[in-house]
């Protein structure tokens, strides 16, 4: 049911390779940040009464070291979070129809938990490309991409047919116009389509030299692959339990 | 709450004492040598008052604070406002200066000593004084997410992230394969706690997201590792043998299985996987759990008001308009009508039973989830609880090496399986559902209570039935990731209780003892840890370790806190869970809590008695008042007074509402005699 990962097939995305060298993590700490080679321990005074932390200065220091994080970006990173932006937006569009579309109830409640859940993670994913100054792609509340939102970069069509799973314009004109059970049965297999190649882009941007080292996104590719993996299980179940295609 | 005192006499040991010797009013011990020689309570038939409650049982209720102090805290890292009911902060510690900003993660526990786990490695903490919490080492090794367990002086260290290195170094890997980067378990010397020394890694395919250390009780020469993964299987060039095909086209595929490390322990840098079982094997659509009892009531209620309701996987649904509305027209189109009317409806309340048949079925391809995010381990009864993608499993861990899925569960309700906890007595399981995976506020007051929450199945044998949903009953804002996630069992003795992390949702503890009906008795939460956007922060797991409540926050540091005595929970209640020791603590590898013979502990009983008006308030007054003059007493008057009551108490148990909870007074008044 796993997608094929693709990994030995070419990389869609062009990575820029990002020196990333020892900037990351500790280096980048600032004042009192250990620095020599690991593995390192430091030991604190283990029996001396703890002095009162400051945390004034502490706090300064978050902030510094968030800022710092915002400057080592990858371009394997953005291109992941820009393109899985305009990817669950049409996952938003798809789910928006069931409501109107006679939908059966687990398709509702499946819906529903779709919209919830990638709502949140496009708010999410916005925001990581916002602060990091690089181009916002505006999705509004029904899954409709702004025009011209935040694909301009070089080296990177994202038309959406060229991203993984993505349904095709006659694919969703044909979700528009169904009705009732066909609704059910052409969402459940087309939104199995595109979570599939929601998980084909998260192996794609693991494969991808330089990519994933920021620990945000690394998790939140990681959630979304094993998110959408259980999602196409259970959708898959659903699919099978539908009535057969007599009525088409 | 509390009956007045009594005085002396009015006790049953004077009672015992007159009718057992016909004596003038004896002093105490006198009363209590006399009892000795009465032998058991068909001796003082008028003996104690009626132990028979006058009153119906309540099942535990609370009045919360209200509003709840938890909505509208204002934001702020290290100065968020808070809230807490029925508990203390004792200390609140920042993290060491190198990991701040960098996410703390899970917990483990030796000795006094608090292990927590960060993204950039691991901290660990002296908390002999509870009140300030003192750096041991601040130990970097960055890998993401650093889960950590101990046994013995071995620690290991999960990592799965892309930038976990086998040099520890902190430049991440930048090559997509590499064979500088460590994705599994590191295994590390704690013998001398300021020192850790690595000894070995175990590479895996998928890396470790979590693990668990399964402490086999007929083995002692070798401890075990569960090791769960969830991120993609790593390249075959990285890490030979690991392929992601399917297992139709390779069987010896990573994916569809989890791995098992056998750590020797006099011999660990000899620790290798031993085994790779396929626990999903063959798992096809469980039936989705049932209806919780209140849902089933609301469900007859509105059926009886005309709702259409329909039976979809193998559960009762109410219909709704949006999905009724549509049908109802079709019906009506087809017999050329232009309004609904009541024979429309009536047929479509006929055909929804076919139409719903129609919609069930099996399927699936037999594969089953990929993997596990986590499993529990409770050795004591040989089960294991693995939480995994789609499914809640039931595992029998009888030989370690060789798990056996014993039965599954799914729920339309949950999105990713997350973890798992036994109640003490191996009855309950609670599973957690982690949607949308920590990063999302799943705690809104948009967000359905039966998502993102904690499913409570009751044990029947070898099946899991499910009984209720619990969530953070407080609403969270959009700035704060909330959802299920760590937690672990308080030692209350004769309850389930637990406590828990949301996130930024905080600390929540809640009684579970009636499955059907779990009830939030205490909590912690803090404002946002920014107020302009969702940052990072909130508690990963907060775990009840010898007598406080440790629980490790992802940018605050450790926080611990003390319980406080309330309605729902007594000093005795607290004192008896704190007189249980661990040595060490991994709460994934869930230890059997056994009580030390205290007062406290029977004392603890008593108040559940009367909480639950399961016995007479007369009957509590004498008890009381006895527990009190025995323990006045030593040596063998105590024990004679301890085995007298005992025994009496034991015969009166079929009176009470409650004769397990009134045995297990006198088995632990018997015990407490008898230590």
């Amino acid at each position: 049911m796993m997608s094929d990962p693709r990994r030995h097939l070419p990389l869609p995305y062009v990575a820029a390779a990002l020196l990333l060298s020892a900037l990351s993590t500790v280096a980048c700490a600032g004042a009192g940040g250990p620095t020599t080679p690991a593995p390192r321990s430091g030991a604190g005074a283990a029996n001396a009464p703890p002095p009162a932390p400051d945390l004034a200065r502490l706090e300064a220091l978050y902030r510094a070291r968030a800022d710092s994080a915002l400057q080592r970006v990858s371009d394997a990173d953005a291109h992941f979070m820009t393109g899985m932006i305009h990817h669950h937006a049409q996952a938003l569009v798809m789910s928006a129809w069931a409501a109107t579309h006679g939908a059966n109830a687990s398709v509702l409640t499946l819906t529903a938990r779709i919209t919830n859940a990638q709502k949140d993670e496009i708010a999410v994913m916005q925001r990581w490309l916002r602060e990091r100054d690089r181009p916002v792609p505006e999705v509004d509340a029904g899954g409709k991409m702004a025009p011209d939102s935040g694909m301009q970069m070089p080296d990177m069509d994202m038309s959406d047919t060229q991203m993984p799973g993505m349904l095709s314009p006659q694919q969703l004109l044909d979700l528009s116009r169904a009705r009732g059970v066909n609704y059910d049965r052409l969402f459940l297999t087309y939104m199995i389509q595109h979570h599939n190649g929601a998980v084909t882009m998260v192996h794609e941007l693991f494969a991808t030299d330089g990519a994933a080292q920021d620990d945000f996104v690394f998790k939140l590719a990681s959630d979304i692959q094993v998110d959408q993996a259980t999602e196409v299980a259970r959708m898959q179940q659903m699919l099978d339990g539908l009535p057969s295609n007599h009525d088409r | 709450m509390s009956p007045n005192l009594p005085t002396p006499l009015r006790t049953f040991w004077a009672n015992a004492a007159r009718t057992c010797v016909r004596a003038r009013p004896l002093g105490l011990t006198a009363a209590l040598v006399a009892l000795s020689s009465c032998g058991g309570s068909s001796a003082m038939p008028g003996g104690m008052s009626s132990i028979a409650p006058s009153m119906a049982m309540r099942p535990l209720s609370v009045e919360a604070p209200s509003p709840d102090p938890r909505v509208g805290l204002r934001a702020g890292l290290f100065d968020a406002e808070e809230a807490a009911w029925n508990l203390r902060v004792v200390s609140k510690t920042p993290p060491p200066e190198a990991f701040v900003g960098k996410t703390n993660s899970d917990l483990a526990f030796k000795g006094n000593y608090a292990i927590q786990g960060n993204y950039d490695g691991v901290q660990i903490w002296d908390i002999t004084n509870p009140s300030a919490p003192t750096t041991v080492i601040t130990h970097l090794c960055p890998a993401s997410q650093s889960d950590v367990s101990v046994f013995g002086d071995l620690l290991f260290v999960s990592g799965e992230g892309m930038t976990g290195r086998l040099d520890c170094g902190a430049q991440g890997v930048q090559e997509a394969v590499s064979h500088d980067r460590l994705r599994g378990i590191r295994i590390f010397d704690i013998s001398d706690i300021r020192s850790p020394r690595h000894i070995t890694n175990v590479q895996t395919c998928r890396g470790s997201h979590t693990h668990t250390v399964l402490e086999d009780p007929n083995d002692q020469d070798n401890v075990y590792i569960y090791v769960s993964g969830s991120a993609p299987v790593r390249p075959a060039e990285e890490l030979a043998g690991c392929s992601d095909a399917s297992p139709n086209q390779d069987p010896n595929s990573a994916l569809f299985r989890i791995e098992v490390i056998r750590v020797p322990i006099a011999r660990p840098q000899d620790a290798a996987i031993v085994s790779s079982p396929r626990i999903f094997n063959d798992l096809v659509a469980p039936p989705t759990h049932g209806l919780a009892p209140d849902d089933i009531i609301a469900m007859d209620e509105a059926e009886a008001a005309g709702a259409f309701v329909a039976e979809f996987e193998g559960r009762r649904r109410i219909l709704g308009d949006r999905t009724t509305r549509p049908l109802l027209n079709g019906i009506m189109t087809a017999r050329g009508g232009t309004r609904v009317s009541a024979a429309d409806s009536a047929t479509l309340r006929a055909s929804i039973p076919a139409m719903a048949e129609s919609l069930m079925g099996g399927g699936g391809d037999g594969l089953g989830p990929t993997q596990c995010h986590d499993i529990t381990v409770y050795p004591a009864i040989g089960r294991a609880g693995g939480a995994c993608g789609g499914y809640g499993l039931l595992l029998d861990i009888t030989n370690p090496i060789d798990p056996k899925r014993l039965s599954a569960v799914s729920d339309s309700n949950f999105a990713y399986w997350h973890s798992a906890t036994f109640n003490n007595d191996g009855t309950k399981v609670l599973f957690t559902d982690e949607w949308g995976g920590g990063g999302g506020p799943k705690c809104r007051a948009s967000d359905p209570p039966e998502w993102g929450a904690n499913a409570i199945f009751t044990l029947d044998d070898q099946d899991m039935d499910f009984r209720s949903y619990y969530k953070l009953p407080a609403a969270q804002t959009s700035l704060e990731n909330c959802v299920a996630h760590n937690g672990s069992l308080i030692p209350i003795p004769g309850r389930d209780i637990m406590v828990q992390s949301w996130y930024q949702g905080g600390v929540s503890i809640f009684d579970w003892t009636d499955a059907n009906n779990p009830v939030e008795i205490a909590f912690h939460d803090r404002g946002p840890s920014d107020a302009n956007r969702m940052g990072a922060g909130g508690t990963w797991s907060v775990y009840w370790y010898n007598g406080v409540l440790v629980s490790s926050e992802i940018s605050r540091g450790l926080d611990i806190f003390e319980l406080l005595p309330s309605d729902a929970l007594s000093q005795n209640e607290i004192d008896a869970a704190k007189s249980v020791h661990f040595d060490h603590l991994n709460s994934q590898g869930q230890p059997q809590i056994v009580w030390p013979h205290t007062f406290a502990l029977a004392r603890a009983y008593v108040d559940q008695l009367e909480r639950s008006r399961a016995v007479s308030s007369a009957w509590v007054t004498e008890v009381r008042a006895g527990l009190t003059a025995a323990e006045a007493t030593s040596g063998s008057a105590r024990q004679s007074a301890l085995t007298g009551m005992a025994s009496q108490i034991r015969g009166q148990a079929g009176q009470s509402g409650d004769a397990a909870k009134v045995r297990m007074l006198a088995d632990a008044l018997r015990g407490l005699a008898g230590s």
